[in-house]
């Protein structure tokens, strides 16, 4: 299953794949090949003293070693581009498919782990790959050309090798089975020690401020003693290979050579044959070492490659009809008889039985309480997420007949957890619009308040905007990213606590430019203020996934308690102020 | 590289210009960023690095060597264990030599040949190899130990020194940046520890055992050896020289590849509203590519590194054999044929050690790079605290200030000597200059006063300074020029330690800690009863949502509480402070992402929590602000105006403005 999401991404990179354990067999076969010749050059050569061997046979090896340079230079060439592409593949088809999620994908991953899955995750796999098609491929044909030709050469020195495989083996493999569940938990551990480096790193203001120094030191050096002692007893365990390894090379060597003896007293075996032989059995031993330790790497890799194939196999749950209406006719909104639930069906309701209509061009408001729903409520215009139940209709016809991307366009939402990304402050106001002029630009700016800081700014337009716009103010963030949904000419625009930063009369510049420059486009703002929406049309109060009562601003007064009570508690302490 | 290679690369840089223009100066961008702040987040090496880092290195591996001073007797017997080992193994690579020529050459040809001469050098062989593999065994465990000993070290010291770094290396660093230590930088130093140093005393050893074997069968012959070592050298040096530059380079890609990630991935909600899913797909593939061009480039290099030095032997073998052979036939030297063929296999083991080490010389160069970071954090100055008045409980008796053994409610300064003063809550800023760097001051001239119960209030715009004053005397940051005292005390006089402890905070940004909601609360006061982190969620009004959560109180938290909504993070925050129970309060915007219905309720509490207490609060709503003692209006780190409310909306200022702004 795994391997079959993962094969997905050779693609281009499939004939290096299939290459490198071609080359790969060239070099092994050569290098095999070599050891005999060196026993030729020995046996025929040397112990005669004969030159005009030593040259031929000597010219032989180096032509050689020439053929099995060639082959190693072409596989460890094309095994880094195999596998280097392969994991550009993977993270590209990963990548490719988080651009499909919906919010509910998302959140279902968060954030955090997709990143950890798009990077740590990848080059994990991208080393293990070259692990297998390199390593992996070498490390049998290695051991099968060396058995071949040790049988060619003495079939009963060969036997005694023969024979210690399955033990060797055997040592192995109850040497990984110890250890591997070890080093599984080890790596979890891990992923607490980062935890807690991370927390910290965080809340570094809140460890200092409550002088918790200790505390945290005394946290990590319980997960830090955890790791070291189980890291020591896995790292323990294997040490068990190179003894048990050296064992049986030199038990083989050793019985190798007693039994040579004999048979070269007896005149069947020639001393070079003998060398060849030991030669040989070393290799037997050693790739068969090899084989066990990229297994053990592959199966550490496993989880990584789990971890890939979640988000790879993940389908977006949200998808493009082919031939869906692009057009939006009018910027009416309707709820019918709407629910929602973060969890499916049966989980924990976020909205229930909603019926709401709002007419095309009005402007209206939503209050109410921490958790009460409003900006599930808005986040379902846009197709954020799928309703559980009931349909959500935007200009009479059901979200879920519109193409996602006409919709989104027609329906620009200003997210209250809001980015910018660093670049220019017009790269980042083009995400409104690719193709948006200078002059568009200052437009949307200029309605959304956000003109006057900008060209105050020492490169106006070009005024470079950190990641995630920390180089400007809360206020000037969320104006900036206001100015952004402008410029997607939106029939619909909804504000989710856009201008809590925003100070009063700013905010209310900004609805008066609303009003003024876009009377027709329908406009649902969230605010904490009454201040920010008691102009407007008409006001939705929110309480726990309903809605109370839905009305003017001098009707909710009159006959909504919540209402009243939010207004009472703003006007008695007054507003609010911040920056100018 | 391949051609095909050279042409996709040729052709991204001419169709794409405009994304490499943006990728420079981004790079530029951060590249400026890292002047200002001197040592700035990791970026990749280049030439002046690499040069750096020789004239570095020295200071680094004597640092590093001090690492092993705890396991100095450990790595005594490591050494003992792999230099038997080594002896072992070249007695072993010479065995096979003695063998034919002692043992079996003697045998062939004889009728009735006699084994007991062959078995006796058989089983002494197996002897010395037994020995080889129990050193190695013993060494190779020891080992385990040190480096999981030394990387379990580094990593408790680098923590601990870390929680002792002012507040200011943290605004410096990028997390991510110093997180990579923890990680890259340990994990290549423990590859190192236990795997390339190992294999270096190894190394050194056996081609320092070969070099005399080989000098005591044939001097010529080992000349000869040397010299044609010189070029293979040299190919290996300027092909891993090739790699390490494409290393770097991979490394610089992988840094703007995963800086590029992180940032859009941690936006994608945005991506996904406005659509921007094609355009992020393009730039991304403009980086993976030029990210897999060079990881490819530097992989390919070391890929073949091996079969170079590998191959490039059986030439030096060939040489050796002719030259030998000729000797040996020319009688030259004294050389026989036996000694010729000993001498192959000798020059064999030679070549193995050299070649490990010329492998092994990236990774070294890897982890010297990663432990100068690593001891760069360390060298970190840590908080300064000269303060020697510490926090005592105390009562009165016969109304005589004493100290108590146990928590009484009221809280004396101790001084050094022994007199005490009583916790009052007065705190006075007198003239206060500050600046994060000494040459950009950003409050200036800041005097203020809190009387025993009294209630602060800062007002005025982001970046005004609100917040940097809480931090002055908290002592985050420490002044530059002016004083501030604490109950008649100068603040620098009281242990850190514990002018905080007096101080409860509510921080602007909430952080919550993976475990339970309970453990969460209680880390105000780590020795709090289920009854008081009750108590202080009820006066936070936290109790009823968390009574609501699947589990109570003993609901998991994790990734900063993220599955709890902005709100409900805020009123943990504060019952985390209640449960503190300090005598002065600091609360930075606690109650901003909280509705105003909800805020109602929690100001009930809140008003319980300020109480009695001198409490310094920041907020935009007026509510918050408006029955506060004094209220100070804050404009680019000056206190414009203050007063309290009434006495402001007489004086028609920037806060008559503030406050009618909203109601006109």
């Amino acid at each position: 299953m795994i391997v079959k999401t993962l094969s997905k991404c050779m693609r281009e990179y499939k004939r290096e794949s299939i290459l490198t354990p071609v080359y790969m067999a060239g070099e092994v076969f050569m290098e095999v090949a070599i050891t005999y010749v060196l026993s030729l050059l020995i046996d025929r050569g040397i112990t005669p003293g004969n030159m005009g061997e030593i040259l031929r046979i000597g010219g032989l090896l180096i032509l050689c070693a020439l053929v099995s340079l060639a082959f190693g230079v072409l596989s460890g060439r094309s095994a880094a581009i195999a596998s280097t592409g392969f994991a550009k593949n993977i993270r590209q088809d990963m990548y490719y498919n988080i651009q499909t999620f919906s919010f509910a994908n998302i959140d279902k991953f968060s954030t955090a782990s997709l990143i950890t899955r798009l990077t740590t995750d990848v080059t994990r796999m991208q080393q293990a790959y070259m692990m297998l098609i390199r390593i992996a491929i070498r490390s049998p044909l290695m051991l099968i050309f060396s058995l071949i030709m040790s049988f060619r050469i003495n079939a009963r020195i060969a036997t005694v090798f023969l024979c210690a495989v399955p033990v060797l083996g055997l040592g192995i493999y109850i040497m990984m089975s110890k250890a591997h569940p070890i080093y599984e938990r080890v790596f979890k551990t891990y992923d607490r020690l980062n935890r807690v480096v991370q927390e910290n790193l965080r809340g570094i203001r809140v460890v200092k401020a409550f002088v918790r120094e200790d505390h945290e030191m005394e946290k990590f050096g319980k997960v830090s003693d955890t790791i070291y002692r189980d890291f020591s007893r896995a790292e323990k365990i294997t040490t068990f290979g190179s003894p048990l390894m050296q064992t049986a090379v030199y038990t083989c060597i050793l019985l190798a050579s007693w039994l040579g003896a004999h048979m070269i007293a007896a005149g069947s075996m020639t001393t070079g044959q003998l060398m060849s032989v030991l030669t040989y059995a070393m290799s037997i031993l050693t790739s068969l070492m090899m084989l066990s330790m990229v297994l053990m790497m592959l199966i550490i890799s496993r989880a990584s490659a789990e971890r890939i194939c979640e988000v790879l196999n993940q389908k977006a749950d949200i998808i493009n009809e082919p031939g869906a209406e692009t057009k939006i006719p009018d910027g009416s909104v309707d709820f019918d008889g709407v629910s929602f639930s973060y969890g499916g069906k049966g989980g924990r309701s976020c909205l229930e039985n909603i019926d709401l209509h709002i007419k095309s061009g009005e402007t209206v408001g939503i209050i109410g309480g921490t958790g009460s729903g409003k900006s599930t409520l808005v986040q379902l215009i846009p197709r954020l997420y799928d309703t559980t139940e009931g349909c959500v209709r935007v200009g009479g016809r059901d979200v879920r007949e519109y193409d996602i991307e006409a919709l989104r366009n027609a329906v620009s939402m200003v997210l209250q957890k809001n980015e910018l990304f660093s670049g220019t402050v017009a790269e980042n106001l083009r995400w409104g619009n690719e193709n948006a002029t200078m002059e568009e630009m200052r437009h949307a700016a200029k309605v959304a308040q956000a003109d006057g800081f900008i060209t105050a700014m020492p490169e106006g337009y070009d005024s470079y905007i950190e990641q995630g716009g920390s180089n400007v103010s809360g206020g000037q963030k969320q104006r900036l990213c206001i100015a952004r949904a402008l410029l997607k000419n939106p029939r619909i625009l909804i504000l989710d606590d856009s201008t809590s930063a925003v100070d009063t009369a700013t905010d209310r510049a900004i609805r008066d430019a609303f009003r003024s420059e876009m009377p027709d486009v329908t406009k649902i703002i969230i605010a904490q203020r009454i201040s920010s929406v008691q102009d407007a049309d008409r006001i939705i109060v929110m309480d726990n996934g309903h809605i109370t009562d839905f009305g003017t601003h001098d009707e909710l007064l009159e006959r909504c308690c919540i209402y009243r009570e939010v207004y009472e508690s703003q006007q008695k302490g007054g507003g609010d102020f911040d920056e100018q | 590289m391949s051609s095909k290679e050279k042409a996709t690369k040729g052709a991204e840089i001419n169709t794409d210009t405009e994304m490499k223009d943006k990728k420079a100066r981004r790079r530029r961008h951060r590249a400026a960023l890292q002047q200002e702040d001197g040592p700035g987040p990791r970026r990749p090496l280049n030439a002046q690095d690499l040069k750096n880092l020789g004239e570095n290195s020295k200071k680094t591996i004597k640092r590093l060597l001090a690492l092993f001073r705890p396991y100095r007797w450990h790595m005594a017997a490591v050494f003992i264990g792999i230099t038997i080992s080594a002896l072992a193994s070249i007695k072993g690579s010479m065995f096979t030599k003695t063998l034919i020529d002692d043992y079996i050459e003697p045998l062939t040809g004889q009728s009735s040949p006699e084994f007991s001469g062959l078995l006796k050098a058989i089983v002494a062989m197996a002897l010395v190899y037994l020995a080889g593999t129990l050193f190695t065994f013993a060494s190779n465990r020891i080992m385990v130990t040190v480096s999981q000993g030394i990387q379990k070290n580094v990593r408790d010291d680098l923590f601990d020194h870390m929680q002792t770094l002012p507040i200011g290396y943290f605004d410096r660093n990028a997390y991510g940046d110093i997180m990579s230590r923890y990680t890259n930088d340990i994990d290549t130093l423990e590859m190192m520890i236990s795997q390339s140093i190992p294999n270096m005393i190894n190394s050194a050893i056996t081609i320092t055992g070969v070099l005399c074997a080989m000098l005591v069968v044939s001097p010529l012959l080992t000349l000869a050896t040397l010299l044609t070592m010189y070029p293979m050298l040299k190919i290996t040096a300027r092909v891993a020289g090739s790699s390490a530059k494409f290393f770097t380079l991979q490394q610089e890609a992988l840094g703007d590849t995963n800086g590029y990630i992180e940032e859009m991935i941690n936006g994608q909600k945005v991506v996904n509203v406005f659509c921007h899913e094609e355009q992020s797909k393009k730039e991304f593939d403009e980086l993976n590519e030029e990210l897999r061009f060079n990881s490819s480039a530097a992989n390919q290099f070391t890929n073949v590194i091996g079969p170079i030095n590998n191959n490039l032997g059986y030439f030096q073998y060939v040489l050796l054999a002719v030259i030998g052979g000729m000797m040996a036939i020319g009688g030259v030297g004294g050389m026989t044929l036996g000694g010729i063929a000993s001498f192959l296999q000798l020059s064999k083991s030679f070549n193995m050690p050299v070649n490990q080490v010329s492998q092994q010389l990236n990774s070294i160069v890897m982890a010297l790079a990663g432990a100068e970071r690593i001891f760069a954090m360390m060298d970190e100055k840590s908080e300064e605290d000269e303060g020697k008045v510490t926090l005592v409980n105390a009562r009165y008796v016969d109304g005589a200030l004493t100290e108590a053994p146990d928590y009484t409610g009221s809280w004396a300064w101790k001084k050094p000597t022994g007199e005490l003063t009583e916790v009052r809550g007065d705190v006075r800023l007198k003239d206060v200059d500050f600046g994060y760097t000494p040459d950009k001051i950003v409050l200036h001239d800041v005097s203020l006063f809190a009387k025993p119960g009294q209630k602060i209030a800062f007002v005025g715009a982001t970046g005004a300074g609100k917040t940097t004053i809480t931090n002055l005397i908290n002592r985050f940051y420490d002044i530059q020029k002016g004083e501030i005292t604490y109950d008649g005390i100068n603040v620098k006089d009281i242990k850190k330690a514990d002018l905080r402890h007096s101080l409860g905070m509510v921080l602007q940004e909430v952080n919550l800690f993976t475990g339970t909601v309970r453990e969460n609360i209680r880390y105000g006061k780590l020795d709090a009863t289920d009854e008081e982190v009750e108590a202080a969620a009820r006066l936070a009004n936290a109790h009823d949502f968390i009574m609501r959560l699947p589990k109570g109180y003993d609901t998991m938290l994790e990734g900063d509480g993220s599955g709890l909504s902005q709100g409900q993070r805020q009123l943990l925050s504060i019952a985390r402070a209640a449960c503190e129970n300090a005598p002065v309060m600091i609360l930075d915007e606690a109650t901003s992402s909280i509705d105003t219905r909800t805020e109602a309720i929690v100001q009930n509490g809140m008003d319980k929590l300020m109480a009695n207490r001198t409490v310094f609060v920041i907020a935009h709503r007026l509510s918050t602000v408006q029955n506060a003692n004094a209220i100070m209006v804050l404009d680019q780190g000056r206190i414009i105006e203050r007063g309290d409310h009434d006495e402001l909306m007489a004086q028609k200022g920037k806060y008559y403005t503030l406050y009618t702004g909203m109601l006109a």
